[in-house]
């Protein structure tokens, strides 16, 4: 009895842990099954912070919007801000050696950050009165009126602004008089004049003097030139500025002398001998010299007093320059980085001694960083009085890295901040046959773990003992195996990157198993490659158990969407390309994995062209023939947004060539223009698993899901209401939802929410879709929820012919039956904006789904399904409350504990995908953005395993302790036996 | 002459009903020729006459005492079922183990005893008492028990008597067509 007891205490508690929404976890559980990579993107602009006292840093901004303060001596992150995707970071310096001063928007907002801890100083917001690029000038030593001022041009306009505090000092407006666009502000030292120089209709140069004390313009000199300018002035030196003319051929050397501009040309061909395409004068400001880059070199010219050009050296196209770092004794230094094989050379020069090398490393490479794109260097004062050099360079594959005396100090993958997109593979089964030593240790490894365990259960543990116990938990060696586990949870994630570099990281402890740089996306003077999408291409089950898995990366090669598509086929344990099939003839506008399959267990895949043609790959005759086979029930659509069209293709019989097949238009949706835009198109996950057609409700009630993979959730807008929040007025603005079948173009259901706009993210999952958008007329975001069931199957429910099996439940489906359906739909308040929604995925789909939703504040929020039930109601009845039906609130509550992502931030996130482990309730959440992170989430709890602290010492211990017991209490009762006998 | 015949069954099955009869030794003979002489002074007619008449007696009292107590017996799953009545209106309508624990024993009691209707009985078997009614009695009863405990896991919802029994978890049914594509990839 009191067994039952127990076992139905444990039941209950079960059951109420079912209930609450929440699975928080415990501090000491922080980084057992979740991981966090923070990174910062590729590095744009570098300024080093070296002084004497205190940590040296380097402030970079990168191209994923970041600001960060890194570590110069490990690499690490000190602060970081990561701006808005559209905050562009455009300009950053260092002022009075204790601020931070970036320029960012267009140069329009000038923020200052305080060096050591990142906090913001101030902030000012600039305003112009055209566009224009964005220039920050910040004076090391000019002081006006006990004030350091900082230039900033943007916006056609001059502004001058208090490096203390941010205030305007003042502004100098040049669109006023001329349409001058200012290339170069130019401090020279010790003077209170600022020069601006620039080019008015991109045929007349002028200069500007200006007061450094109220902007009041001192001197304004011009020239004109009929050929016109290409690219950016760059200065020489005080009054010197070359500059190329429009056709590129020709060197303008621009001298400014007492208000007299003189131009001097020179044309191109006569410094570099031979070709001369493609001309561009590089921006490395070097006292006296500048640099040209041509298709076959680079050179080096040297201009003189008398205003001559002398070529200096002619080096090799792929050399990278620095910008000029002055040293203490006036002279200048730049560093040149030689790209070889495996192995890049830097060398340091000094600006009036070209002939010779300052320094020279040759420092090892591994090549899958591909080549070097940029170049900051730094120097120090070694003890010797001597000038050391440290050279911070980024290279192809968006990695940062510290070079010095010879060495890579650290690196940083960055490259993994700009993940395109996600795919996964298993790990290879473990091999069988473990040496009989491994097992003995291990053995004893895990008895002592066990009793540590034990003590610490039993409050016996001393602190020391505890920190080994939680040391054990953390690196548990079993998670990062490289083997395939009982449970799935061990799984190589596989990443494409903006940089068209894929990595391999393992899902135990998010470490770096390969990266491949892929050939066919490397980006080449000629065209510009980037990644669109990576797919399983093949996963072994049972036919090709000795092949290892494979993904297809997708990539296009050139910027417009007939630019030809570049294939490759990357195996998925070692990063080897197996395949480079790129580039290929034809373009790539989508990619299209078909659920079928050949005898070597590769996915068939269709892609289609700008022409809409299809493209079947593998291009194998085994593969074309199930295509042909299967071919009539094989449909496409695409979304044109701009247009507003939905178009619906099939296979056409006749096709050009044995895999490119033509397609023939079945139906199309137009959006009237005039009100209506497609902001937001979802669908299914194509993996994703429906464990039933039915759902059970109250009173034992069944309905029947409508489950189509076919289902598209389109949102419009009205096109006055698709700018931001608050462009519209509530009127005016009209959110319509539909779902779309896209075999047949029909529509399931329309939905409109009037005073409602996006941005819209929604999700699509089984039979519903949850949708986030905003509300004008209540001020608020709102989620709403549509659950599509199918009213053809309705009637079945006379139990007696289901169960003899009379019912037309299992019979395939076809959309051109045209089944009746019902929705339901109901909308509630969400207190956040939106990035993005997922929604968590089992092996069998058992589980009950947890929304993931990722937050502005950058976390990822789970949020139980059943609260976004359309069937809620404000007073249920017994039955339903029994059901789990939850009472109808207008708002989702937000629980502090269901934040997955507790006390991190996944920064700029964008996207988060879900993995099925093998086991049942668990599903794997990997959310990326500028940072990455992983966990495991059990929306139901683990209710198939047993939680990995278990204690299974302390269970041992109770079996031998009853097994003890039994035999003492046998003992004892055959001895009163006996004594019962003789009495 | 003299007979004594215990009967082991009777010392077995009598325990509880014939309470402390444990033996028995019959005078009457019925079976002894004549061969010998009575002895005398020894009149057989007389006593003979009245031992008949009251065995007869007994044997009556015996028979009405067995019918009673078959009805007794036929009766007492009654008792039970009250009690099982009384204990699943305790247990409630919420799927627990006490609930499912009461449920199956309601359903098993009344299940053996139908199957030893037959042994349970068996005591009281006499060609002058009538078994069958009691014994149909008692069948009745215990399947009112069992029926009791079939409304109980009813009530509790543990019978596929709604269609959602048996399609809560028929897969989806196949698709013909696919379709696959959505916007262009930029």
């Amino acid at each position: 009895m009191a067994m039952a007891i127990k076992l139905s205490l444990i039941l209950l508690l079960c059951l109420s842990s079912l209930l609450a929404p929440s699975f928080s976890l415990f501090e000491d559980q922080v980084g057992l099954m979740d991981w966090h990579q923070r990174y910062i993107g590729k590095v744009k602009h570098a300024v080093f912070h070296t002084q004497k006292a205190g940590r040296k840093r380097v402030l970079v901004s990168t191209e994923e919007n970041v600001i960060a303060s890194l570590d110069l001596r490990r690499g690490e992150i000190f602060w970081r801000h990561v701006l808005g995707p559209n905050d562009v970071v455009d300009k950053i310096d260092i002022a009075l050696g204790k601020y931070v001063i970036t320029l960012s928007s267009e140069g329009s907002i000038l923020r200052a950050w305080n060096l050591p801890d990142g906090q913001m100083v101030w902030e000012s917001f600039l305003s112009g009165s055209k566009y224009s690029k964005a220039l920050l000038t910040v004076p090391s030593n000019l002081k006006v009126d006990l004030d350091s001022p900082i230039f900033v041009y943007s916006g056609g306009c001059l502004h001058a602004i208090s490096s203390i505090d941010g205030e305007y000092l003042w502004k100098k407006d040049f669109a006023i008089e001329s349409s001058v666009d200012v290339h170069q502000l130019i401090l020279s030292g010790g003077s209170d004049v600022v020069h601006a120089v620039g080019v008015t209709d991109s045929s007349q140069f002028d200069t500007y003097e200006i007061d450094v004390k109220n902007g009041g313009l001192l001197k304004h000199t011009s020239a004109s030139f009929p050929g016109g300018v290409y690219g950016e002035i760059l200065p020489v030196s005080g009054d010197r500025f070359v500059v190329l003319d429009a056709s590129r051929s020709v060197v303008l050397l621009i001298t400014v002398n007492n208000g007299a501009t003189h131009l001097q040309q020179t044309h191109v061909s006569d410094l570099i001998h031979g070709s001369s395409e493609n001309t561009v004068i590089l921006p490395s400001k070097l006292s006296g010299i500048f640099s040209l880059r041509t298709d076959s070199c680079i050179v080096f010219v040297k201009v003189t007093d008398e205003g001559k050009l002398n070529v200096m050296e002619k080096v090799d196209k792929t050399v990278v320059v620095s910008d000029a770092l002055a040293l203490s004794e006036g002279e200048q230094a730049f560093a040149l980085v030689q790209q070889g094989d495996s192995k890049i050379e830097l060398s340091v020069r000094l600006v009036h001694d070209m002939s010779s090398n300052h320094l020279k490393e040759t420092v090892k490479m591994d090549h899958e960083r591909g080549f070097v794109h940029k170049i900051f260097i730094n120097n120090y004062v070694r003890t010797d009085r001597s000038h050391g050099f440290r050279a911070l360079i980024v290279m192809e594959d968006h990695s940062l890295l510290l070079l010095q005396q010879g060495e890579i100090v650290w690196t940083r993958d960055d490259g993994l901040a700009s993940v395109i997109d996600v795919t996964t593979s298993e790990l290879p089964v473990e091999k069988i046959g473990v040496s009989v030593a491994k097992v003995e240790h291990s053995l004893f490894e895990w008895l002592k773990g066990h009793m540590l365990k034990l003590k610490g259960t039993l409050m016996l543990a001393t602190p020391d003992e505890v920190a080994a116990i939680q040391q054990i938990r953390l690196q548990s060696s079993q998670k990062n195996k490289m083997t395939r586990d009982h449970n799935g949870f061990r799984k190589l994630l596989i990443l494409l990157t903006r940089a068209g570099k894929l990595y391999a990281l393992h899902t135990g402890n998010g470490r770096v198993v390969w990266s491949t740089l892929l050939q066919s996306l490397r980006t080449t003077s000629q065209q510009q490659c980037a990644g669109l999408k990576l797919r399983q291409w093949q996963v072994p089950h049972h036919h090709a158990l000795d092949n290892n898995p494979s993904v297809l990366v997708v990539g296009r090669c050139g910027l417009s969407l007939t630019s030809p598509s570049a294939l490759s086929i990357v195996d998925a344990y070692t990063g080897k390309e197996l395949q480079n099939l790129g580039p290929a003839e034809h373009s790539t506008v989508q990619v299209i994995t078909l659920p079928f399959r050949d005898s070597t267990e590769q996915q068939l895949h269709l892609l289609i062209d700008a022409d809409k043609r299809a493209h079947l790959y593998p291009t194998t005759p085994e593969a074309a023939s199930i295509f042909q086979r299967e071919s009539e029930n094989v449909y496409w659509y695409s979304v044109e947004s701009e247009a507003g069209i939905l178009r619906g293709y099939g296979v056409k019989k006749t096709h050009s060539s044995e895999y490119s097949f033509e397609a023939r238009n079945l139906w199309s949706i137009v959006f009237p223009a005039e009100s209506e835009k497609i902001i937001a198109t979802v669908t299914r996950k194509p993996n994703e698993v429906v464990h039933t057609q039915a759902k059970v409700i109250a009173d034992e009630d069944v309905m029947y899901k409508y489950i189509s993979k076919n289902m598209v959730f389109v949102a419009t807008v009205s096109p006055k209401a698709s700018g931001p929040i608050g462009s519209a007025t509530p009127d005016e603005s009209v959110l319509v939802v539909y779902l779309i079948d896209t075999v047949t173009g029909r529509i399931l259901h329309r939905m409109t929410h009037l005073g409602s706009q996006g941005p819209v993210h929604a999700v699509l999952s089984e039979n519903w879709v949850v949708y986030h958008y905003f509300n004008l007329r209540a001020h608020r975001y709102e989620m709403s929820v549509i659950e599509i069931y199918d009213q053809s199957r309705a009637e079945n429910k006379d139990v007696l012919k289901l169960i003899v099996g009379k019912h037309n439940l299992t019979t395939p489906v076809s959309s051109y039956s045209r089944p009746e359906v019902t929705t339901k739909s109901q909308s509630y308040f969400f207190t956040h904006s939106v990035k993005a929604i997922s929604v968590s995925s089992t092996a069998k789909g058992i589980t009950s789904k947890h929304l993931l939703i990722g937050t502005i504040g950058d976390q990822v929020l789970a949020l139980d399904k059943r609260f976004v039930d359309p069937r809620r109601s404000l007073n249920p009845t017994q039955a339903e409350k029994e059901e789990g039906l939850l009472p109808l609130t207008d708002a989702l509550p937000i629980i502090p504990q269901s934040y997955v992502t507790h006390a991190f931030k996944v920064e700029g996130l964008r996207g988060i995908e879900t993995i099925p482990a093998k086991l049942e309730s668990t599903s794997l959440v990997f959310a990326y953005g500028v940072d990455l992170f992983y966990t495991r989430i059990a929306p139901s709890k683990t209710y198939d395993s047993l939680t990995e602290d278990f204690n299974y010492a302390l269970l041992l211990l109770t079996i031998v302790a009853l097994v003890i017991a039994i035999f003492v209490t046998w003992v004892l009762s055959e001895r009163k036996d006996l004594q019962d006998k003789w009495r | 002459m003299m007979c004594v015949s215990v009967s082991a069954n009777e010392m077995e099955k009598g325990k509880g009903v014939l309470g402390s009869r444990k033996w028995a030794v019959e005078f009457t003979d019925n079976s002894s020729t004549r061969d010998i002489l009575d002895p005398p002074g020894f009149t057989r007619a007389s006593p003979d006459q009245d031992d008949s008449s009251l065995t007869r007696q007994k044997k009556d009292a015996e028979a009405n005492w067995k019918s009673q107590k078959a009805w007794e017996v036929a009766q007492a799953p009654f008792k039970n079922l009250m009690m099982m009545g009384f204990m699943m209106w305790m247990a409630g309508n919420t799927v627990h183990l006490f609930s499912i624990g009461i449920t199956f024993s309601a359903l098993w009691q009344p299940l053996s005893a139908l199957q030893g209707v037959g042994k349970v009985f068996e005591p009281y078997k006499d060609n002058k008492v009538d078994l069958l009614a009691p014994k149909l009695l008692y069948i009745a009863l215990n399947l009112g028990g069992m029926l009791l405990g079939v409304w109980k896991l009813n009530s509790l919802g543990l019978l596929p008597t709604h269609a959602s029994d048996w399609v809560s978890s028929l897969s989806p049914a196949h698709e013909v067509e696919f379709s696959g594509g959505g916007a262009a990839l930029y």
